[in-house]
């Protein structure tokens, strides 16, 4: 279905290809866009909806949910999912449902209430939807999982775009923008681009010694925390 | 600031100012401030474990002056602190299992609530029950009569009985070894110095003399947090350092002034502040714990 003759022209573009969370990183705005032409080489956008897809690396989660147990909130039941991304938007040019079917929207993916989340272990569908559900309201709610239907703008029958917001609290990794073309409910052509996300300078020494070298990092906390408590002490006996 | 270990972007100043309110109440009333900066911290957005982790550094920086002032004026006993620092890194290094099994249980966030209402909740009360007496005491004029300074029979009974010359006693080593265990599993657990569960401990279990008391505890505590910090850094590899220095820099400077301000108040009527402070976090905690939570489902990484 993908790549025949008669499917149109893709050609996606992101604003940056590296993302570098340093000092005074707050977060990181990413412009999706490119071009969709007919298979002819005329414009074509009309004839198309556009879905723009950005997923984060995918990570083994445990999700906990609380209940009242004896007056008190605890964590009661729990659901262990093998791939939820640390990061997924979607946009869209108009309401997904609009766009495609439920069975298309689930083998691509395109929507939260269609994320692949591999559960681990034997659970009742109807918990598991729970589970799903509150993970993903969390996720929105601290701006890690975000549906914008209506954010791809498609200008002059050839150009779109979608604007996407990273928070500050993103995983570092490899994260995948993927954008599909769809006409009448199919998806007749999609695109693949890359965007890493990566540490740098004092923030990545950092968080590498602190997975690696323990040892000195913990003595170089401890030394550090001495020091400034007595020279602290020393500048204040002056005054 | 981005803070790289907790992978969250914070005002600085906001960690600064922090760090100098729970270093003013350290230098004012001689405890480690932790049992503020972990709860504030979390509520703030940071994640609890880097919350505990990254708080003992700074209760460590907290306390470095004062043991040093104390230390110049004779108001340590060594080995009375050699034996609580023994049980203190022992107790960190259970702590480290316990919190590993809590962790993987779930219940790890439940137990420190837990925990810190009914610590913070009891001590807060008899210190506020305590203080009160003595100022309702100090008002009529008549002085309240001294506590006669005994060890807990219990502490009688233990064998190797061992001199502590400048506690002034004469015990069985196991006791504070114990008590230092206690507060070690407690600061893993929770972040916190263990400064204000260990003073009245020293004071009405072991019976210690009442001019060794802060001295010692602040000399456990130093060393009890460097070695929660290492526990930390080589287990849950959660200490922040960026988190760590904003909070050093408010706490050090912070105690300072705090310590100031101790010199010039009432002892009774700094306590029953304190009283009050402590029962407002564990009034806090334990309502949080009742009331439905904002989140039901939390998120962990396998």
């Amino acid at each position: 279905m993908l790549g025949g003759a008669r499917d149109p022209i893709l050609v996606p573009e992101i604003s940056q290809h590296e993302i570098q969370v340093r000092q005074g990183f707050t977060g990181a705005d990413l412009l999706l866009f490119g071009a969709i032409l007919s298979p002819e080489g005329s414009r074509a956008a009309g004839d198309y909806d556009i879905v723009v897809v950005l997923e984060g690396p995918v990570r083994s989660i445990v999700v906990r949910e609380k209940q009242k147990v004896a007056g008190v909130w605890v964590n009661a039941q729990a659901s262990e999912f093998r791939s939820a991304p640390s990061f997924f938007a979607i946009a869209s040019n108009r309401p997904i449902r609009q766009i495609v079917d439920d069975k298309t929207a689930a083998i691509y993916e395109l929507g939260l209430d269609w994320l692949q989340l591999s559960p681990i272990g034997v659970i009742e569908p109807k918990l598991q939807q729970r589970f799903s559900a509150g993970l993903v309201d969390l996720m929105k709610r601290q701006g890690l999982y975000q549906q914008n239907e209506g954010g791809v703008q498609i200008r002059e029958q050839v150009l779109y775009q979608a604007r996407i917001s990273l928070p500050s609290s993103v995983q570092t990794g490899t994260y995948t923008a993927e954008t599909f073309a769809v006409r009448r409910g199919k998806v007749v052509a999609s695109a693949v681009t890359r965007v890493e996300v990566t540490k740098e300078g004092f923030e990545r020494f950092v968080a590498v010694n602190a997975q690696r070298n323990g040892l000195i990092y913990g003595l170089f906390a401890v030394l550090l925390s001495v020091a400034m408590g007595w020279i602290a002490g020393r500048l204040f006996a002056l005054v | 600031m981005y803070l790289p270990i907790a992978n969250l972007s914070v005002n600085g100043l906001v960690i600064v100012g922090l760090g100098a309110l729970t270093g003013l109440l350290s230098g004012m009333f001689g405890v480690g401030g932790g049992f503020l900066t972990t709860p504030l911290l979390i509520f703030y957005g940071v994640p609890p474990t880097v919350a505990a982790a990254s708080a003992a550094s700074q209760v460590t920086g907290a306390s470095v002056s004062g043991a040093f002032a104390h230390a110049r004026r004779g108001g340590i006993d060594y080995q009375m602190g050699a034996v609580l620092v023994a049980g203190g890194v022992i107790g960190t290094g259970l702590g480290a299992l316990l919190f590993r099994l809590l962790q993987a249980l779930g219940q790890i966030d439940t137990v420190i609530n837990i925990l810190y209402v009914v610590l913070l909740g009891g001590i807060g009360g008899l210190m506020a029950q305590e203080s009160l007496t003595a100022l309702r005491a100090h008002r009529r004029g008549v002085p309240v009569p001294a506590r006669k300074r005994r060890h807990h029979p219990l502490i009688a009974s233990l064998p190797f009985r061992y001199r502590f010359y400048r506690s002034g006693l004469y015990i069985s080593p196991l006791a504070p070894l114990l008590l230092g265990t206690a507060t070690g599993i407690l600061t893993m657990l929770m972040g916190i110095g263990g400064g204000f569960i260990l003073v009245p401990a020293m004071l009405y279990i072991l019976g210690m003399g009442a001019g060794v008391v802060v001295g010692t505890s602040l000399f456990q505590i130093l060393f009890v947090t460097m070695a929660t910090t290492m526990m930390h850094a080589l287990t849950t590899r959660a200490v922040d350092i960026v988190l760590a220095v904003l909070l050093l820099i408010g706490s050090v400077s912070g105690a300072q002034v705090g310590a100031q301000f101790a010199q010039k108040a009432r002892p009774e009527q700094l306590r029953l502040i304190l009283a009050a402070i402590v029962l407002g976090v564990a009034v806090r905690m334990a309502l949080g714990l009742g009331w439905r939570p904002d989140e039901i489902y939390t998120v962990v990484s396998l």
